[in-house]
C-alpha cells in the first residue's frame, strides 16, 4: 500500500501511456487478422495476407502517394513562408508587429472546422475547382502558423552576436546568412518542417471540406469506415508507426551523440 | 594583437551606408509579404466570405444573394442548440480528463524518468504518426459490445454508474457519449502532455528541495510550488485540447450515435450534404464566436499573457 502511494505518479503516468499506446497495439494486432466480413473490427484468425500484399486494395496506395505529395509540397511552402515570417518577427522591429502576431495566432486558436468551412465558401464563390490545388493551398495555410512558432522559438534563442561577428569578419549579408544564420536556425526549421509534414499528411477535417472528389489517405480511411475497412489500412498504420519510432529514435541517438562529442571536446 | 584595429572603414563608409539602411528598413516587410499575403487571402478573406454567406438567402439552383437575413442565426441556434451544448460539454469533459490523465505522465517524464525520459517522449509523440483516423477506428474494436473492456467495466459496476449519469446505455460503450468523450480525450492527449511537459521541465528541481527543507509535505510542495509554476503549460494545454475538440466531428461520427452529434457534425453535413450554405456558415460563425469568447475569458482569468 505504501509502495503504491509512494509511486502514485509513476503508476498513473504509465497507465496514461498505456491508454495512449493501446490503439496502436490494436492496429498492429489487427493487421494480422483475416476478417470475416467487410469490416476489420473483430478478431477472426491469424493471417499475413495483408502484409504480403499491402497495395492489394483498390485506390489505397494511390491515395497514400497523393497524401505524401501534398504533404511534401505543403511542407516546403509552409516552411519557406513561415521561416521568413519568423525571422522578420524576431530580428526586426517594425510597425504592425501586433497585427502580424495575431494573424499568425488566430489560425491556431480556431476550431479546424471553422477554417475548413470558410475556405470552402471562398473556393465556392471564386468558382475554383476542388482538388489537388485547393487541398495544397489549405494545407500550406494551416501549417504556416505552426512553422512560425517552431522557428521563432529557435531564432529567439540564437545569439545575434554570432552574426555580428561574421559581419565583422567581412562576410557579406548572403554569406552570413548561408554560413552562420541558417546552420544555427536549422534545428528549428527542421522541427517546423516535420510538424508541418505530420499535420498535413494526417489532416482530415480541412481536406474533407476542400478536396472535392480527390481522395487523400485520411479521406480513404474515412470512406472505408462506411464501406468496409480493409486490413491493409492496419498494415499502413503499423508501418507508419514503426517508421516514425525509428526516425524519432534515430534523431535522439544522433543528437545525443552530438551533445556527447561536443562535451568531450 | 593588432588585429583589433583592423576595420578602419567606418568614417569612410558613412555616406555610402545611407542607401542600404533605407533598403534594410524594408527587409522585414519583404520577409513578411509572401506568408502574410497567403494568410490574408486564404485565412482572413475566407472568413469575410463566410460572414457574407451567413446573411445570404436563396437556393443552390437559383443562387444565393446577400439579403442581410440575420434570422438565419436565430433559426440555427434554435434548431441546433443541443449540439452546441453537447460540443461544449464533451470538449470540456475531455479537456478535464486530458489534464487529469496527462499531468501525471508529464510529471513522470519531467522529474522521475531519468534515462527513460527520451523513450517516454518518443512514445508520447510516435502515435501521432499513425493516421489519427486509423487509431480512432481502433477504439471501435476496443470498446466493442461484448468485448473485454465492456465486460470488465460491466462486472465492476462502472457501467451502472455511467448509465445512471447518462453517459452510457445499458451494457454498451460504443455509440454512447462516453465513447465519444473517450475518443476525444485520447485524440487530444498529446496536445495536453507536451505543453505540460515543457513548463514542468523548466522548473528548477532545487525549488522542490527547498520546499522539502522548509518541511513542506509532498502534496503541499505540489500545491504551492509545482502546480502554480506549471500554469503556463496548463493554460496552453487546455486551450490546445478544448479548441480542436469543440469543433471535432470525427469522434462523434465514428464512435457515437445520432444522439451524440456535436456542432461539427452539423456544420459538416450542412455544408457537404444538405448544401444549405447560409445555415452552415452561420453555425460555423457562432462556434467561432463561442470559442473565442470562452478562450478570452479563460486567458484573462488564468492570467498568462504570452502563449505563443
Amino acid at each position: 500500500m505504501r509502495w503504491i502511494r509512494k509511486n502514485l505518479v509513476v503508476i498513473a503516468g504509465l497507465l496514461t501511456l498505456a491508454y495512449m499506446i493501446l490503439p496502436n497495439i490494436v492496429v498492429m494486432v489487427f493487421s494480422f487478422n483475416k476478417p470475416a466480413g467487410r469490416f476489420n473490427y473483430s478478431w477472426q484468425e491469424f493471417s499475413t495476407d495483408a502484409w504480403e500484399d499491402p497495395c492489394g486494395v483498390a485506390d489505397m496506395c494511390g491515395s497514400l502517394s497523393l497524401s505524401l505529395q501534398i504533404a511534401l509540397w505543403a511542407t516546403i511552402g509552409a516552411t519557406v513562408l513561415g521561416s521568413m515570417i519568423a525571422f522578420a518577427l524576431v530580428r526586426y522591429r517594425f510597425r504592425a508587429r501586433g497585427a502580424v502576431n495575431s494573424l499568425i495566432f488566430l489560425p491556431m486558436a480556431m476550431p479546424e472546422v471553422v477554417m475548413a468551412a470558410s475556405l470552402l465558401t471562398l473556393f465556392l464563390n471564386l468558382g475554383a475547382e476542388l482538388g489537388f490545388w485547393t487541398i495544397l493551398i489549405a494545407h500550406t495555410m494551416f501549417c504556416l502558423s505552426f512553422v512560425v512558432v517552431a522557428v521563432k522559438a529557435r531564432v529567439l534563442s540564437m545569439d545575434p552576436r554570432l552574426e555580428e561577428a561574421a559581419r565583422d569578419l567581412y562576410a557579406g549579408p548572403v554569406q552570413t546568412f548561408v554560413r552562420v544564420t541558417l546552420p544555427i536556425a536549422a534545428p528549428g526549421i527542421a522541427a517546423g518542417a516535420m510538424l508541418a509534414f505530420a499535420l498535413s499528411f494526417d489532416d482530415f477535417i480541412i481536406t474533407n471540406f476542400n478536396s472535392g472528389n480527390t481522395v487523400t489517405f485520411p479521406m480513404f480511411v474515412w470512406g472505408s469506415a462506411q464501406r468496409g475497412t480493409p486490413v491493409q489500412i492496419n498494415v499502413i498504420g503499423t508501418a507508419m508507426f514503426a517508421i516514425a519510432v525509428l526516425i524519432v529514435a534515430g534523431g535522439q541517438i544522433i543528437s545525443g551523440r552530438r551533445k556527447n562529442s561536443a562535451l568531450s571536446k | 594583437m593588432t588585429v583589433t584595429e583592423a576595420p578602419p572603414a567606418s568614417p569612410v563608409a558613412e555616406p555610402v551606408v545611407h542607401k542600404p539602411s533605407v533598403r534594410r528598413k524594408l527587409v522585414p516587410y519583404w520577409l513578411l509579404l509572401p506568408g502574410i499575403l497567403w494568410l490574408v487571402v486564404f485565412f482572413a478573406l475566407p472568413l469575410v466570405y463566410q460572414a457574407s454567406t451567413s446573411v445570404q438567402t436563396g437556393s443552390l439552383e437559383a443562387g444565393f444573394k446577400v439579403t442581410w437575413h440575420v434570422q438565419t442565426y436565430w433559426d440555427a441556434l434554435n434548431e441546433y442548440y443541443p449540439q452546441f451544448l453537447r460540443s461544449v460539454l464533451y470538449a470540456g469533459t475531455a479537456t478535464i480528463l486530458c489534464l487529469l490523465l496527462g499531468y501525471p505522465l508529464a510529471y513522470l517524464i519531467a522529474f522521475k524518468a531519468g534515462r527513460w525520459r527520451n523513450l517516454l517522449l518518443v512514445l508520447v509523440i510516435a502515435p501521432f504518426f499513425t493516421s489519427f483516423l486509423i487509431r480512432t477506428l481502433a477504439w471501435k474494436t476496443i470498446l466493442a459490445d461484448g468485448g473485454p473492456v465492456v465486460n470488465v467495466l460491466d462486472s465492476v459496476g462502472f457501467l451502472d454508474v455511467t448509465s445512471w449519469l447518462g453517459m452510457t446505455e445499458g451494457n454498451r460503450l460504443l455509440a454512447t457519449p462516453l465513447a465519444v468523450v473517450c475518443g476525444l480525450t485520447y485524440n487530444f492527449l498529446p496536445f495536453m502532455i507536451l505543453p505540460l511537459y515543457t513548463s514542468l521541465e523548466r522548473i528548477d528541481p532545487r525549488l522542490h528541495e527547498a520546499a522539502g527543507d522548509l518541511y513542506a509535505k509532498g502534496s503541499t510542495t505540489f500545491r504551492k510550488v509545482t502546480f502554480p509554476l506549471s500554469m503556463p503549460g496548463v493554460v496552453s494545454g487546455t486551450l490546445l485540447t478544448f479548441i480542436p475538440a469543440s469543433g471535432d466531428y470525427v469522434n462523434a461520427e465514428l464512435l457515437g450515435s445520432t444522439d451524440t452529434k456535436m456542432v461539427g457534425n452539423v456544420i459538416q453535413s450542412q455544408f457537404l450534404r444538405v448544401l444549405d450554405y447560409p445555415t452552415a456558415a452561420a453555425l460555423s460563425f457562432i462556434l467561432m464566436a463561442v470559442v473565442l469568447i470562452m478562450v478570452t475569458v479563460y486567458i484573462r482569468r488564468a492570467g498568462t499573457e504570452d502563449l505563443v
